[in-house]
């Protein structure tokens, strides 16, 4: 039977508004969260109801793994935009294991992992901060090591969701030398369901997005090629960026704190890296969505693309070093002085060639004119 | 006795004029995309966009011209085709690209005299295509980034996690100077094969004509 959009298929059923209530979360913040959790999504607003049932009916268990990261991911989640987002989503999720919050330690600790695991099996969602070490003992955690923790944790779960750079990409952590062979999730646990959501942090709107995705149709959302999902990474910053304008206009800030960037000019020429970023920061933004780092009038670092700080710096500018050269000298520069010296190199051979005698053709056939 | 032939049929000598512009429009643009060195203060300005467009735009002419070219090196005359570029394959190429390359270097007295391209400038060109060829792909892939799933993402996108879209840039930007530094050369070489071979080197590739003096090719 078709629903009629315009009528209950809207709303959310009152029982539900009421629970929420008793947990003391009010039904204006519960519908407020649901209505940008399904935005967030790029899903029609048909489906908020559905959004707000799947978080009635499900209590999956959570593992969250941290690794090589500096804890700004859990940070992001628990002080996450809307004061009720985090209560809504701790409360909906039974996270039996964070190192950050749990209130167990040592042997309890590992022990509640332990059973979520075996009880679990196949069925409840992990989620991996920070990337994961190779090379000796580093970050091992109750005598294991973080490749053989993540290998467990990963390989049994339904879905692991890699939130961070460095556990979607390696992040810090991997950027050069990586002198503790750090490798990204996908890269340690291959066989594992895996969705990404880089960022430094990530945004924690895309984390609440994804996991009630997860809980909304029982499975992860459509990723693009680096596995992340493209509701929050299926378009370009530079696209869909507030300076847009003045890049196709040419108006660029030359300087941080000059006229240009004084009237909002694009921020092209002090290195942004949005043009090469796929992200939503532009439109969800950060901190209850009051800015982001663009709006604020610095360049994009591109934090959510795979060799982050590696391959995005130097921030300051357009373009990597060129190996083997010192940071001061610009591709471009380069390539001016390899032109240069080809038409000096020419000059030269051109000049010998001139005064060179007996290597031209049909000399018996020149007919020299009076 | 002094022969007229009819060496570079004219979709060749358009393929090469269309290149020739497009390297200097593509990397005129290109340079302001990379380094926009002009800062815009007109009121209603859209001086990027329009110096995107005319890249973009030049790019796809380069795209057809390059096709058009690969299609001719099958069904054009001898000195069009893919063999040409491969002098390497016959031990009278390998002689005379030795031959040429002792003339180069002041080392031999006698240019290799050939109707069509010298074994050496034959070698230079595949290194072109493969520089047009690399300048296409990274392009075109770093274009595509703005409509993933689109044409030009599904087509070339996959180079961007292979290489990285920032060392993409990277080479895009190195292969550009590669090309300036082959069009100084390669004025530079036509200017030199024009005085010393009086043939007509430079004027063949407006008229297709070169004037020959059978006895004296290298084969």
């Amino acid at each position: 039977m078709q629903e009629d959009p315009r009528s209950d298929s809207q709303s959310v059923p009152e029982e539900i508004l009421q629970k929420w209530e008793a947990r003391g979360v009010s039904r204006r913040d519960f519908i407020k969260f649901c209505t940008a959790t399904t935005a967030a999504l790029a899903l029609p607003m048909t489906f908020m109801p559905r959004v707000a049932q799947a978080l009635e009916d499900n209590r999956p268990p959570v593992i969250w793994l941290e690794f090589q990261g500096c804890t700004g991911d859990s940070e992001a989640f628990l002080r996450s935009n809307q004061p009720t987002a985090a209560d809504i989503i701790l409360d909906v999720l039974s996270i039996d294991y964070h190192e950050t919050i749990m209130a167990a330690a040592g042997h309890l600790a590992e022990e509640a992992k332990a059973k979520t695991i075996k009880d679990y099996k196949g069925k409840y969602i992990a989620i991996v901060e920070g990337s994961i070490p190779t090379d000796g003992a580093y970050c091992s955690i109750g005598g294991r090591s973080a490749l053989d923790i993540a290998r467990e944790v990963c390989g049994n779960a339904a879905a692991t969701i890699a939130v961070g750079n460095c556990a979607a990409f390696g992040g810090l952590p991997k950027a050069a030398p990586n002198p503790t062979g750090a490798l990204s999730v996908q890269e340690a646990v291959p066989g594992a369901t895996v969705l990404n959501l880089p960022g430094c942090p990530l945004n924690a709107t895309n984390l609440t997005a994804t996991v009630v995705h997860f809980l909304t149709f029982g499975t992860l959302p459509a990723t693009d090629r680096l596995g992340r999902p493209l509701f929050a990474y299926g378009k370009r910053i530079h696209d869909n960026c507030e300076r847009r304008a003045h890049f196709d206009a040419g108006q660029y800030a030359e300087g941080f704190g000059d006229a240009g960037h004084r009237q909002g000019y694009c921020l092209y020429k002090l290195g942004c890296k949005g043009p090469e970023t796929f992200h939503n920061c532009p439109t969800v933004r950060y901190n209850e969505g009051v800015s982001w780092p663009v709006m604020a009038g610095h360049g994009c670092i591109g934090c959510s693309e795979p060799g982050f700080w590696d391959n995005k710096s130097p921030f300051y500018r357009r373009l990597p070093n060129v190996p083997g050269f010192g940071v001061e000298t610009t591709v471009d520069q380069l390539g001016l002085g390899l032109a240069a010296a080809t038409a000096a190199a020419f000059g030269v051979h051109a000049v010998a060639s001139a005064f060179r005698k007996g290597d031209a053709m049909e000399e018996d056939k020149v007919k020299r004119e009076e | 006795m002094l022969e007229i032939h009819y060496v570079w049929q004219w979709p060749l000598r358009i393929c090469h004029w269309v290149n020739a512009l497009c390297v200097v429009v593509l990397s005129v643009t290109g340079y302001y995309i990379g380094d926009p060195f002009a800062i815009v203060t007109t009121p209603t300005p859209y001086v990027m966009g329009t110096v995107r467009f005319v890249h973009f735009l030049f790019g796809y002419v380069l795209l057809i011209s390059l096709l058009v070219r690969i299609l001719w090196m099958f069904i054009g005359n001898s000195y069009a085709s893919w063999r040409a570029f491969l002098p390497w394959l016959t031990p009278g190429g390998r002689r005379g690209f030795i031959k040429m390359l002792r003339y180069y270097t002041f080392t031999g007295k006698q240019i290799t005299y050939e109707v069509g391209h010298n074994p050496v400038a034959a070698t230079a060109y595949i290194g072109i295509f493969a520089l047009f060829l690399i300048q296409i792909l990274s392009g075109f892939a770093l274009y595509g980034q703005y409509a993933p799933g689109g044409l030009w993402d599904s087509a070339v996108g996959w180079l961007l996690p292979l290489v990285g879209n920032q060392e993409l840039r990277l080479v895009h930007h190195v292969v550009m100077w590669l090309l300036a530094g082959f069009i100084i050369n390669h004025v530079y070489s036509s200017w030199l094969m024009d005085i010393k071979e009086r043939n007509g080197t430079i004027s063949g590739i407006f008229s297709g004509y070169k004037y020959i003096e059978p006895r004296d090719i290298d084969t």
